[in-house]
């Protein structure tokens, strides 16, 4: 069995759960965004304030966020174990891309945290 | 007499310092149809540094498979007549190191059918007084599984296995770990299971379908490995 450090899930099969999980509630989440710019055709800060407002969308938000940063971590991985064979180079981009997605997780948290 | 063009993949290591296409003409009688194989043994009698592996010359033995117009299959049943363009481009399995012409090392190939133990593995303590015996349902599970080949033209096919073939098990692998799984009388299917369990040996496989497009015995490799994921999703969820 090949044993993997880098990644996000503890085996294959846990990444690929993972990886579905997340694609749904993402999936979810721009399907609701789109709805919601389709009935409300012209809105503005206020509508865009109201609507972050409701303590389900904030909820709603960050479930999207943690989605994206497994997301992201599993299928960056698998990618990069695709075509970059240096693995010094492939930790450096993970190391990068990882701490991006960490960066997006916490920036969506405190904007959030302060509507 | 009609002329046909082929442009073949040559490399000689010992010779050759990269590898180059060559042109060949093969004249044919007006109205003949002939196998890619028949047209590559007329073409070796021009030229016997030609170098390619055949055997059965009828689908059974899966020694040529080549790289015929850009899709892999097996030159013994791939009809001349079945080819577009002018020319007949001919080239080894993509992904496996080239020995010499339209010859690949398979020694990776038959490592990962080597790692999914191809074999029944049964633990019962007393052996049968007899053949240990199927249903006709238990039987039928193995249709479209053990017909496999191993010709290559799958795994070869896959970018998944060009990628990582010393940790993705590969289609024809696979087909072949189904087959086993499936089988009513194994006994190892946890244990196959565990060995498959990791992020490479399965869940590399992404469903694009080359294998299936490319199987010269039609077989659903990629259905194979979406059972051996409900499997190992069945049993972790």
């Amino acid at each position: 069995m090949v044993k993997i450090a880098s990644t996000f899930g503890r085996s294959g099969t846990h990444d690929f759960v993972l990886l579905r999980a997340a694609a749904v509630v993402m999936a979810a989440y721009t399907i609701f965004l789109v709805v919601w710019f389709l009935c409300n055709p012209g809105f503005g800060y206020n509508e865009w304030i109201t609507l972050y407002s409701h303590l389900s969308m904030k909820i709603f938000t960050l479930l999207t966020l943690t989605g994206l940063l497994i997301h992201g971590w599993i299928g960056i991985w698998q990618v990069l174990t695709d075509y970059v064979k240096k693995s010094l180079l492939r930790g450096v981009i993970q190391y990068i891309v990882v701490l991006a997605l960490l960066v997006y997780w916490f920036t969506g948290l405190f904007v959030l945290w302060g509507i | 007499m009609k002329k046909l063009k082929f442009s073949i993949y040559r490399y000689n290591p010992d010779v050759d310092k990269k590898p180059r296409m060559q042109d060949y003409e093969l004249e044919v009688e007006e109205g003949r149809d002939m196998m890619v194989l028949d047209a590559l043994l007329a073409l070796k009698e021009q030229d016997p540094t030609l170098s390619f592996r055949r055997s059965c010359r009828e689908g059974v033995c899966g020694s040529d498979g080549f790289n015929i117009n850009g899709k892999n299959g097996l030159g013994c049943i791939t009809p001349i007549s079945s080819l577009k363009g002018n020319t007949v481009v001919i080239r080894p399995l993509p992904g496996l190191p080239v020995v010499r012409d339209l010859i690949v090392d398979m020694t990776q190939f038959y490592k990962q059918y080597e790692r999914i133990k191809p074999f029944l593995i049964n633990d019962e303590k007393t052996p049968p007084s007899r053949e240990r015996l199927q249903s006709q349902e238990d039987r039928a599970k193995l249709d479209g599984l053990y017909e496999c080949i191993l010709c290559a033209c799958c795994s070869t096919s896959c970018p998944s296995f060009w990628w990582n073939p010393d940790k993705f098990v590969g289609p024809a692998g696979l087909l072949h770990a189904y087959r086993f799984l499936i089988d009513s009388r194994d006994t190892a299917t946890e244990e196959r299971l565990d060995e498959l369990d990791d992020a490479f040996s399965v869940f590399r496989c992404h469903g694009i379908m080359n294998c299936v497009n490319v199987c010269p015995k039609g077989l659903n490799p990629t259905k194979a490995i979406g059972h051996i994921k409900s499997m190992l999703l069945s049993r972790a969820v």
